[in-house]
């Protein structure tokens, strides 16, 4: 009897911690979310709230004054995820398959190559130099996507799925006659599908989520993408102010621009895909940890 | 006669050899080439005559002598680097693992795939909205910390102002951001015991806690000592989004919350003094490999297997 009551208070505990460490997870969503419906004279007499005391879209509605530069920054992350996921992948399955395969003489030699950038790597002021001077990365999109194109690590994670397919199946088909480019596209690719889609799930979040090379190699306001004009607003909420709309913006506030809620409003407007896109694409994420999990 | 036998080999399997080029050269421009760079840091650069143009700087250590004068902070900033970084690493063992374990412990599906789901959420999120995140908590006067803090009639704290509690509020966003992506590799692991070892130890009576102690732990070892090594590896990179979003140009809380990265993307991009910056990441480069080869020394001690290469 004394043992089942332990029993079902151990199993009690067990249950509020993981309740709690999920709200401790998910409550400063909430508050950003509820922030950015907040009155700004509420925010500045109460400060910020996990529930709105008064619901107000007037942030939002500032926001959506200045529309022109929020839809070109948002077209720029559009551009540069979906053109950068693609290319990132393509090139990073080429390189992953031929390093899975026993046949491939620079196997080895390869796969040394590859995980020596993952250790060791050269800093940020040559990386700075080298895009900027000698590959003239800096100020087109070019600059947001290409450094990310081939990352070691993605590499691996391919690799370590490519080894679970047995060679015998591509060699039998060179047997056959058919070529290793062709083997690759009609008989690989469909196998990996899984693989591929996580691994291109992360690319793209990784791609949507940059700011560091918009914040290294562009001096070009207009070519900022979301998470850096994020960055922007939130350093200098006046900056919104400067665009166009600038003048019509001062007008419809008065003068007296709700900064606070600004700045929570943009947050939303920028995880808002993602947090949308959340329950359809995490479990390709688990899915896809695990098979990293397998040590290559 | 080798000559001819690459050249046929290259022949032969020619399309493997074009698949792996794009990435090849790739990692040749972005990954080599800097690290060929890191001479720059002996040079007295100028971006008209570029890496091998320009000329050496008189003396050749000229840049580490600024780097280290005393007025310098980038002693500082090695600290609170290798200060900080412990701290992250520690702590997000403690809770990856902690709460795989717990989570282990836990039934019902729709429980399960609901709290993983939020616990995972932070994972997917920027570090510039997470720095939007501890503007909204922390910031003097509209902050929920503060907020909250006078509503109980305990006055306010300029958190920005105040370096010490930094060490706890990042290793708080750390933990916050990384225990759902950890926690899914411990899991992995757990699901991966075969349950006849608790069943047997069930019945000679072991605690909860002693099959978690002599079960479950020693199963998970070897993934702890793999991912702690790849962390203990990279202990001199800081990570640059975290601390650039969340700490950006507040100097008023650098002595504790200034890092190596930081320090170096000042000095470039703001002050634009690349030859202190390139001083810096030279020194920064060869710390990091020294302690790179010692920690695949030790896991070659621990485990032939965990040895990073």
């Amino acid at each position: 009897m004394e043992h089942r009551i332990g029993n079902r208070m151990y199993h009690g505990l067990m249950y509020s911690i993981v309740v709690l460490f999920a709200v401790f997870c998910v409550t400063p969503f909430l508050l950003v979310l509820s922030s950015s419906f907040t009155s700004e004279e509420s925010i500045l007499q109460h400060g910020y709230n996990i529930f709105p005391r008064e619901f107000d879209l007037s942030a939002y509605r500032v926001l959506f004054l200045d529309a022109g530069r929020l839809i070109e920054a948002y077209k720029i992350s559009i551009i540069v995820t979906v053109i950068g996921t693609i290319a990132s992948l393509a090139i990073t399955a080429m390189l992953a398959y031929p390093l899975s395969l026993k046949r491939f003489k620079l196997r080895k030699a390869l796969n040394v190559y590859t995980l020596i950038t993952i250790l060791i790597n050269g800093g940020i002021v040559p990386w700075y130099i080298v895009c900027v001077k000698y590959l003239g990365l800096q100020d087109n999109l070019l600059a947001l996507i290409v450094p990310y194109l081939c990352m070691a690590w993605n590499v691996f994670l391919l690799r370590s799925f490519f080894q679970t397919i047995p060679e015998e199946i591509s060699e039998s088909a060179k047997i056959d006659g058919a070529g290793e480019f062709r083997i690759f596209l009609s008989i690989i690719v469909p196998l990996a599908k899984p693989a591929l889609a996580t691994i291109g799930l992360f690319i793209s979040l990784m791609y949507w989520n940059d700011w560091w090379l918009g914040l290294t190699l562009l001096n070009k306001v207009e070519l900022q993408p979301l998470q850096l004009l994020l960055r922007t607003i939130q350093s200098n909420v006046q900056f919104i102010a400067t665009s166009a709309q600038g003048a019509e913006i001062i007008r419809a506030t008065g003068g007296r621009l709700p900064s606070e809620g600004i700045k929570m409003a943009i947050c939303i407007v920028t995880i808002g895909p993602i947090v949308f896109l959340y329950p359809f694409i995490q479990r390709y994420f688990i899915k896809g940890l695990t098979i990293g999990a397998v040590k290559g | 006669m080798r000559s001819k036998g690459i050249l046929s080999e290259l022949g032969r399997n020619k399309s493997l050899y074009l698949m792996v080029l794009p990435g090849v050269v790739l990692i040749m421009l972005f990954s080599y080439f800097p690290m060929f760079g890191l001479l720059v840091a002996f040079k007295d650069f100028n971006f008209r005559d570029g890496i091998l143009g320009s000329p050496w700087m008189d003396p050749i250590y000229g840049n580490f002598k600024y780097l280290f004068s005393s007025t310098s902070s980038a002693l500082r900033a090695t600290w609170n680097t290798l200060y900080l970084n412990t701290l992250f690493i520690i702590f997000g063992i403690l809770f990856q693992v902690g709460i795989a374990l717990i989570f282990n412990e836990v039934a019902g599906k729709y429980f399960k795939k609901i709290t993983q789901s939020l616990m995972f959420l932070p994972y997917f999120i920027s570090w510039i909205v997470v720095g939007v995140i501890a503007y909204n908590l922390f910031s003097i006067d509209t902050g929920v910390m503060n907020t909250t803090l006078s509503s109980l009639g305990l006055g306010s704290v300029d958190w920005f102002a105040t370096p010490w509690v930094w060490p706890i509020i990042l290793v708080l966003f750390y933990v916050w951001k990384s225990t759902g992506y950890g926690m899914v590799l411990y899991l992995a692991s757990l699901t991966g015991i075969d349950p006849s070892y608790y069943e047997a130890a069930k019945i000679d009576g072991a605690s909860k806690f002693q099959q978690i102690r002599y079960i479950s732990l020693p199963f998970l070892m070897p993934t702890i000592i793999t991912l702690t090594l790849l962390q203990v590896g990279r202990i001199m990179n800081a990570d640059f989004g975290m601390f650039y979003a969340i700490v950006g140009e507040n100097a008023a809380i650098y002595q504790t919350a200034d890092v190596i990265d930081t320090f170096i993307f000042r000095s470039l991009r703001l002050n634009g003094d690349i030859g202190m910056a390139s001083a810096a990441g030279f020194y920064q480069s060869v710390i990091a490999f020294i302690i790179i080869m010692l920690c695949n020394k030790l896991a070659k001690r621990i485990n032939e297997d965990s040895s990073l290469f």
